[in-house]
């Protein structure tokens, strides 16, 4: 299991990639294996704004539907147009496969969310949990 | 009569042991002890099977069916070809129950397949699923998709012409929800759009409207999908299928979902049900439909084969995040209108769809001339009508069944903000002239 060090983990196991004001948003390479084969991406449209901790996309695999939050509020700059028709870049790619990248205005979520370390003991207690 | 438990002595004796308990009442030791039966139900014995067939023919015989119907709104009786029937009754259709090993039911997944294909072509939408409970259900599915495609949406307006039967389902099915439901008011017998027009703001996600609609009426929506879409929201129309083989569809207006009931095509009226709702949409809408969309596909050996494709808003894939708790369709009830569909095909819908237009226009015509009957509003209508009787309905209806009729549906019963005097009329092209011609002697008595 991958987890690179220069991101942030929410504990809903989104990845968040911050440049400047913008934060790009994926999936860990976690919560693709439990997903499985991804076969849809829901995404927001470019210019939508949300809230801190809304639901901003959807992931669909054979297996399940999950919600991709995004941990700062903000509005949408851009999504990945590459994931409408290779949804599957997610399990061979997730950490270059952003599903949206979203405008900040303030950065206080971005605390709250959990460099790598924290993060592998976070999947390592839900992984015992189950 | 034996009770049906199918362990012995022994099997019990083991499984109390291995429960640890000595007697089966202490499995329900939690319920508490006013609320357990101590004596046998009071039940009538056992009937042998000819005893059982002549009580039935008794209470058959009770049935009231030799009245010519002129009975419509929402439930109507049309010709079924005996294909239909033929096909409902083989048994790998009749007994099997919604395809859990679905690949394994080609049969079924083709059935499905080309219902969805059907009511694609009659409505001129992109996407169907393969079918909702009844009409009714299926405009509150539409709602609902609305809500979920539409964001920060909490507003669905609707028009006060739909068929009181699924204004009423909107608001169950809303009625513990955060969502505010706006019924738009009539003009004339039809939806006043400018009203509705008005009505559109921030926070709408979708309007419902049904053409014919609930008085047969034909709801002119010119316009109308640009002004919604123009508001961020979506169009929902719900139309009597059969009408589609003449009127513009759903489709061609422009809307983004199209519902209804599929009893006209194919099914008898039954006692009310059970009936086949339709769901359609654009594609944009797909990965929101609720239920189950069957697809087309190849076999590994390049031969054409069916497979359950989508089932996106099912609690098996969305989990605790299922938009809907449709998991099952009505399969039996739409593969009469499958086959009914096929039977017709493309000019037998449209002759058909003629037919009961000319023929509801026969009678009106003549009630309107020769009968003191008026017509409600003047406005268009496919193959029922209401009129106005000089008396009230119920005192009519009886007279009419004496002389060999059911006369209409009595509107007032449905919704009581009709007058008491007004009766909708349906004409299929199941009516022969001889039929209305006698109506119509029929009415001028029962009004003289």
């Amino acid at each position: 299991m991958e987890i690179p060090k220069d991101l942030k983990y929410a504990k809903t196991h989104e990845w968040v990639r911050v440049e400047g004001d913008v934060a790009y948003i994926g999936i860990s390479d976690y919560a693709q294996e439990e997903l499985g084969d991804i076969v849809y991406v829901e995404m927001p449209a470019a210019g939508d704004s949300y809230q801190k901790n809304e639901e901003a996309a959807t992931v669909e695999s054979v297996k399940a539907a999950s919600a991709i939050y995004t941990p700062v509020a903000g509005t949408i700059k851009e999504i990945n147009p590459e994931l409408e028709n290779a949804p599957e870049s997610i399990n061979q790619k997730p950490y270059q496969a952003f599903i949206f990248a979203i405008q900040f205005s303030d950065a206080s979520g971005l605390d709250e969310l959990l460099d790598a370390e924290s993060y592998q003991k976070h999947v390592e207690q839900e992984k015992a949990g189950h | 009569m034996i009770a049906y438990l199918p362990h012995t002595e022994e099997d019990i004796k083991t499984m109390l042991v291995a429960a640890g308990i000595n007697d089966i009442e202490q499995l329900f030791a939690d319920i508490p002890r006013e609320l357990v039966l101590s004596k046998p139900l009071e039940i009538p014995e056992g009937l042998s099977e000819f005893e059982v067939y002549r009580r039935m023919q008794a209470l058959a015989a009770g049935n009231r069916v030799e009245p010519v119907s002129f009975l419509g709104c929402g439930s109507y009786q049309h010709i079924i070809p005996s294909a239909v029937a033929h096909v409902l009754s083989r048994s790998e259709f009749s007994t099997s129950y919604t395809p859990y090993q679905a690949e394994m039911s080609q049969g079924i997944l083709q059935g499905i397949f080309e219902f969805q294909t059907m009511i694609c072509e009659l409505t001129g939408m992109e996407v169907a699923n393969a079918s909702l409970y009844d009409g009714h259900t299926a405009a509150s599915e539409a709602a609902v998709l609305a809500l979920n495609s539409v964001r920060h949406s909490d507003t669905i307006l609707y028009s006060s012409t739909l068929h009181p039967f699924t204004r009423q389902v909107l608001k169950t099915h809303f009625s513990n929800l955060p969502v505010h439901l706006e019924e738009v008011p009539a003009d004339n017998g039809t939806t006043d759009l400018e009203q509705l027009v008005e009505r559109l703001r921030p926070g709408v996600a979708g309007v419902v409207l049904q053409s014919p609609n609930n008085l047969g009426y034909i709801e002119d929506l010119s316009g109308l999908a640009d002004r919604v879409h123009e508001n961020g929201s979506l169009l929902i129309v719900s139309a009597n299928p059969l009408s589609l083989g003449l009127l513009k569809s759903p489709g061609e207006w422009g809307a983004d979902i199209a519902v209804g009931d599929t009893q006209p095509l194919g099914l008898p009226s039954y006692f009310g049900g059970p009936s086949v709702g339709y769901i359609t949409a654009t594609e944009k809408l797909l990965r929101k439909m609720p239920g189950r969309i069957a697809g087309q596909s190849l076999d590994r050996e390049g031969t054409r084969a069916f497979l359950l494709t989508l089932q996106a808003r099912e609690q098996h894939i969305k989990r605790e995040r299922a938009t809907s708790n449709i998991c099952s369709n009505q399969a039996l009830a739409a593969l009469a209108t499958t086959v009914y569909l096929a039977s017709l095909g493309r000019r037998g819908i449209r002759e058909v769809a003629e037919q009961n237009l000319h023929k509801a226009h026969y009678l009106h015509g003549r009630l309107l001339k020769e009968t003191p009957v008026l017509a409600l509003h003047n406005r268009q209508f496919f193959n029922e009508f209401p009129v106005v009787l000089p008396k009230k309905v119920a005192e009519v209806l009886s007279g009419m069944e004496e002389s060999g009729f059911f006369a209409g549906v009595e509107l007032h019963c449905l919704d009581p903000l009709m007058p008491e005097e007004a009766l909708l009329i349906a004409v299929t092209e199941r009516r022969t002239r001889e039929e209305m011609d006698r109506y119509v002697e029929a009415m001028k008595e029962a009004l003289s």
